[in-house]
């Protein structure tokens, strides 16, 4: 029970932070919006996954990487390509020259099913490569980097240069992506019209449920020895390292997680809006991720969700009404958040809390952005070389 | 018989494509040659580089608008002048983000890189709303125009020489001034030891300020000489960044003539490839290859060989 308490919920502040989201996210957002909003809302919670992914990845072990979208891409497109398949059966693409494969496959004179898109005849395997096929990735890319004390901005660069790789290749290929225009037209998952009203509310609550059990999950690894060695890693690596332990393959795993929670995120994307296409994985989506997560307050699990909200609703609200403002906006968010409040939201609630009231802070707790120490020690070009 | 060529017809486009690729190679050198100095320098990573690049390409536009509404004689002449003003006035404005952004941030480079981000996001809105959405191309002088036919089936463009000489001009300068000038003295001890550099009285506050201008204002050059070889978009900027980045990193990060040798490769790979793949593969095979041998050999093909 004590475990249950302390370590799965997080202590009195956890349970705290979770029950609010719930009562947030479960009754008052189905309540109070209308079905459009709640999709929308279904929608940026995919985005809150890759947040929760970021904050563990750059707020607790501070490593930065620009291409989250290429995960969450690699969730939603093997989601998407379950369920293109089952939408073009042969009865409904009778009228294509070759029945039963994807429209635009049919488009590019595609004669049969390439082989990669065969397994993703079944479901089970679908959902498997959601979560497997974003790990293997980032466990390749991590072994290669981390295992040669590659970091900081260097990870960052090539972290994009990926993302772009990603968004590119698929681009490239309409034959067997879909092209620039993704993958369209879902309608059924097992038979499942995923297109009602009440599937759209059924996969809204299904998404704010599992990010509560992932935020759950979270706490809960940091909460043992996880946590303690990424405090450590973030304050001093050499000094750990030196202490005999693997740093390299904790970051690898830190990444692995970063990516199965972006996977998701893509997965559950597709199913609550209906396609994926290289416009939402690419360099900008991937580097937008990051700014939910610096206003949400890079360290604080519940500030990125609540961060990714309320990006993602200004953007929706904004870019319709004054599309010119959008672009200034966003930079200004970015240049203020780091140049002014680099705690983010979950900073600025922290300080209000404890100047309004002090008796909810039991325990001043310290979510300040710690800097890997190299980089608070003078800046030289040899703290950035690998 | 080669894919379906003949054995002439694929050195004809080799020689093409190669010349083709070294237009890239060029506007790719005088992107990655700021962001060298800049990254090599200071360890900022200024994402906002192609904006500047933008900068430089519009200034030349203005110029051109400004000198065929008042005084068209001075088609001929104006473009120089026009070179020369794109880096002053980006390297005013990269003054002007030091400044007033970059100095806060030298602590703190994931933030800093975040920063230039932002204010990427901001200059492209701004030539949105200023220039328009639509691409522009400013009037190029008549002695940039045509081709040298060098053999029948060889043509070389005009402006792609033109590119490539202010290439190796803006290189060759670079060059001397780091390596024979007191400021490059200054600025190359920085990079090595600063603190040591800044006991033996150097002042590297001012150095830093003096380098991120300077990069911008390449940058800049870089724009204007983009302007000869292709339309200058909102975007055209970002298009170029990450492969500027790739460069610089391939290159080994702070070494002048590891940048150059990996821009070329980079931009020969493309140009060659691009013509073998439809579209945009080229760019992807090259960009993979880039990325796997910098994950198999991470500091780059020319690595400084300081202890880290």
């Amino acid at each position: 029970m004590n475990i249950l308490y302390n370590r799965i919920l997080g202590g009195k502040t956890g349970v705290r932070g979770l029950l609010v989201m719930a009562i947030v996210l479960l009754i008052c957002i189905p309540c109070a919006l209308n079905p459009f909003w709640v999709n929308l809302v279904g929608k940026y919670l995919c985005f809150a996954f890759t947040a929760l992914g970021l904050a563990l990845l750059w707020g607790r072990a501070g490593i930065l990487s620009l291409g989250q979208g290429l995960f969450f891409g690699l969730g939603g497109y093997c989601m998407a390509m379950f369920l293109k398949l089952e939408a073009s059966d042969p009865i409904s693409t009778k009228i294509q020259s070759t029945p039963g494969i994807p429209d635009f496959m049919d488009w590019n004179q595609l004669k049969h099913l390439p082989a990669l898109w065969v397994p993703f005849k079944s479901l089970p395997f679908s959902l498997f490569a959601v979560v497997a096929l974003p790990t293997l990735v980032a466990f390749i890319v991590g072994l290669a980097m981390f295992k040669r004390r590659v970091g900081g901005v260097y990870f960052a660069i090539i972290t994009q240069a990926l993302a772009l790789i990603f968004s590119l290749g698929i681009d490239g290929n309409q034959g067997y992506t879909g092209g620039r225009n993704g993958i369209t037209d879902l309608k059924t998952m097992w038979g499942w019209d995923i297109r009602t009203r009440h599937a759209q509310y059924i996969l809204y609550f299904a998404t704010c449920l599992l990010l509560l059990l992932s935020v759950a999950l979270l706490q809960w690894l940091l909460s043992g020895k996880m946590g303690k060695m990424l405090a450590a890693m973030r304050e001093r690596e050499d000094r750990l390292r030196f202490s005999g332990y693997d740093v390299s393959m904790f970051k690898i795993f830190i990444f692995c997680v970063a990516a199965v929670l972006s996977g998701i995120g893509g997965a559950l994307f597709v199913l609550q809006v209906g396609f994926i296409a290289p416009s939402l994985v690419g360099i900008v989506p991937s580097i937008e991720m990051v700014i939910f997560v610096a206003i949400g307050g890079r360290a604080s699990f519940f500030g990125v969700i609540y961060g990714a909200l309320l990006v993602n609703a200004g953007k929706s609200l904004l870019s319709d009404a004054f599309p010119q403002a959008w672009l200034f906006c966003m930079g200004g968010l970015f240049i203020g958040v780091v140049m002014l409040f680099p705690n983010g939201l979950a900073g600025g609630w922290d300080w209000w809390c404890k100047k309004a009231w002090p008796f909810l802070m039991p325990a001043a707790r310290d979510r300040s952005v710690k800097q890997p120490a190299a980089e608070f020690a003078e800046v030289s070009t040899k703290g950035q070389n690998p | 018989m080669i894919f379906g060529y003949s054995l002439s017809d694929l050195w004809s486009i080799f020689v093409m494509q190669s010349f083709s690729g070294l237009s890239l190679f060029s506007v790719l050198l005088l992107m990655a040659l700021g962001l060298t100095i800049i990254f090599g320098q200071m360890g900022v990573v200024n994402l906002a580089h192609g904006e500047f690049m933008a900068m430089g390409a519009y200034t030349v536009y203005l110029c051109s608008t400004i000198v065929q509404r008042h005084c068209p004689s001075l088609t001929p002449y104006y473009f120089l002048v026009a070179i020369v003003l794109a880096f002053c006035v980006c390297s005013f404005f990269g003054l002007l983000v030091e400044w007033s952004l970059i100095r806060f941030l030298y602590k703190r480079p994931l933030d800093s890189l975040l920063a230039t981000w932002g204010l990427s996001l901001i200059l492209q809105q701004s030539f949105r709303s200023i220039f328009g959405a639509r691409e522009v191309t400013p009037v190029l002088p008549n002695w940039l125009m045509g081709a040298f036919n060098v053999t029948s089936t060889i043509q070389l463009p005009i402006n792609g020489v033109f590119v490539m000489g202010l290439t190796l001009v803006l290189t060759l300068g670079i060059w001397f001034f780091l390596y024979h000038s007191r400021i490059g003295l200054n600025m190359r001890a920085t990079v090595e030891n600063r603190v040591m550099s800044g006991a033996a009285g150097i002042n590297t506050k001012l150095v830093d300020r003096f380098t991120f201008s300077l990069g911008c204002g390449i940058a800049g050059v870089a724009g204007a000489a983009f302007t000869t070889i292709g339309s200058t978009g909102p975007d055209s900027g970002s298009r170029y960044i990450v492969d500027s980045f790739l460069v610089v990193v391939f290159g080994g990060m702070t070494r002048l003539v590891g940048t150059i040798v990996s821009a070329f490769g980079i931009a020969q790979g493309q140009s060659i490839a691009q013509f073998f793949m439809e579209g945009t593969m080229g760019k992807v095979m090259i960009l993979l290859v880039v990325v796997v041998i910098l994950m198999i050999r991470p500091k780059g093909l020319f690595a400084s060989k300081i202890r880290s």
